[in-house]
């Protein structure tokens, strides 16, 4: 089978639109569905208010869908794109476009719903503050699509600068893993920073005088969710650019791949993680408002050790496209690289997760048994270690396969 | 690129240590998680106890990780013995 060269950018270029736009759908309607529900359930119990709850519940639907349109914008462009001068550098660009996007979206779908559905139940309970819930669930949610754009951002990068022609080298390899990188990187921030978003709601009907003390809350939270999203794009963008002069090609390109899946997936966890820290301590707030500075202080501890996963795969990666790798053509060099990739990148997602979920508890607990937060925080901090000892495993296993075998 | 059978045998016993590391992390780093994070809650609701709890977590944990040294003992076989 011999293709020319414009067979292989059609071919990427359809691949890509359909992963961009199957993928990218999956968040907005998880997150979507999730509004309607809470709507639903929101409206069981205050029927009188019905119609600010359902226009809260359309207005908050149509921040989730942002997602997906940014993903069908993306597929679409991949389907007309015009591309001057082929080249199987740019097949392989357009196909990390599709899969930036596609997976990119997932997160910041399914998170910006759930500010949505949460201000619904709001709305029910305090029905003359309506406005206000309004406005946290934008700013929520809006928070929640910043990993999408920056999916989007690299997507267009991707797909519309020029590389130049002909210099396929490493480059191919290095646009695959910035896509893949930046894709699943952004699942992970986009879910966890929802979190925030809906205890702010439900904390403001609860303590509407403490709602200028969520808001703050909510945003440093959702912020410090958005640094697994961070790092993937930093990563990106250092293999989208990156030159790599002559560095042999065998095994350097395994690296490459390797280095965008260890940030991509160790991302997911740590941004989960970091989320249900972030809503446990607005949902401390609202319980108990004189609490907000030990709640904050464990909330950021916690979220900080949740991070450790995502900032092993960004050490990973980094060993994996700055070291120069000597010339083999045996394909076991070029999996030993590929193989450390996976690993941290997989390995780091069970640990974000788990520590994220002991500083969940942790947090919430603090907030309601203010006196014993040395204690609590003791114990939280014994737990993640422990959580964490698995992603520690998975980077020496890494190390090893980078650096001995 | 020349592929033998040595060296496809040695490229995939590297890409499965890489698989039974990192997949076998998942598990026991959200398991771990839960057991802490359920400690805390327990210490929140009843701190006299703290000492016990965070023995009894501890306890747990460590039976949760041995599903992870087990990757990290096939791992590690994978790389150097097979």
């Amino acid at each position: 089978m011999d293709f020319d060269v414009e067979t292989w950018v059609k071919l990427a270029a359809y691949t890509g639109g359909g992963i961009a736009m199957g993928f990218g759908a999956i968040g907005a309607a998880i997150g979507e569905g999730y509004t309607a529900a809470q709507a639903n359930l929101a409206l069981s119990t205050n029927v009188k208010n019905s119609g600010s709850i359902v226009k809260n519940m359309l207005v908050g639907q149509a921040v989730a869908e942002s997602a997906s349109i940014f993903a069908l914008v993306v597929a679409i462009l991949l389907l007309f794109i015009d591309v001057p001068v082929p080249s199987l550098l740019k097949a392989a660009s357009l196909l990390a476009a599709g899969i930036s996007m596609g997976f990119g979206a997932i997160g910041a779908g399914i998170g910006s719903g759930i500010p949505g559905g949460d201000a619904c139940l709001g709305i029910a309970r305090k029905p003359e503050m309506a406005g206000r819930f309004t406005t946290t669930m934008l700013i929520g949610s809006a928070v929640c699509q910043t990993p999408a754009i920056f999916a989007m951002v690299v997507a267009l990068i991707l797909m519309f600068m020029n590389f130049g022609q002909g210099s396929l080298h490493l480059n191919w390899a290095a646009h695959l893993g910035a896509g893949i990188c930046m894709g699943f990187g952004a699942i992970g921030s986009g879910i966890g920073s929802g979190f925030p978003g809906g205890k702010a709601c439900l904390g403001m009907a609860e303590q509407p005088e403490a709602s200028p003390r969520l808001m703050t809350t909510m945003l440093i939270g959702s912020a410090v969710c958005q640094t697994p999203a961070i790092f993937a794009m930093v990563v990106a963008l250092i293999l989208m650019f990156m030159k790599f002069g002559n560095a042999p090609l065998h095994p350097t390109w395994a690296a490459l791949f390797g280095a965008g899946i260890s940030t991509g997936l160790a991302a997911i966890g740590s941004g989960v993680g970091g989320g249900m820290a972030a809503g446990a301590s607005c949902e401390g707030i609202a319980r108990n408002p004189e609490t907000v500075g030990k709640v904050t202080t464990i909330m950021l501890v916690g979220q900080a050790v949740s991070q450790t996963p995502a900032i092993f795969g960004l050490l990973v990666s980094f060993i994996l496209i700055f070291k120069t790798f000597p010339e083999s053509y045996t394909l076991s060099a070029a999996m030993a690289l590929l193989g450390a990739g996976i690993c941290m990148g997989f390995g780091g997602i069970g640990p974000g997760i788990g520590t994220g979920m002991t500083a969940e508890s942790a947090v919430r607990w603090v907030a309601r048994n203010v006196e014993h937060a040395g204690d609590l925080m003791r114990t939280m901090l014994v737990g993640q270690a422990v959580s964490q000892s698995t992603a520690i495993y998975a980077m020496v296993i890494s190390l090893v396969l980078i650096f001995v075998v | 690129m020349a592929i033998e059978g040595v060296d496809i045998v040695k490229a995939a016993s590297l890409i499965g240590a890489g698989l039974a590391m990192g997949l076998g992390a998942i598990g026991p780093g959200v398991g771990e998680g839960m057991a802490a994070a359920k400690a805390c809650e327990a210490i929140g609701k009843n701190p006299r106890e703290a000492g016990l709890l965070t023995r009894t977590m501890l306890v747990g944990q460590a039976v949760s990780e041995s599903t992870g040294i087990y990757s990290l003992v096939i791992a590690l076989l994978l790389l150097f013995v097979v």
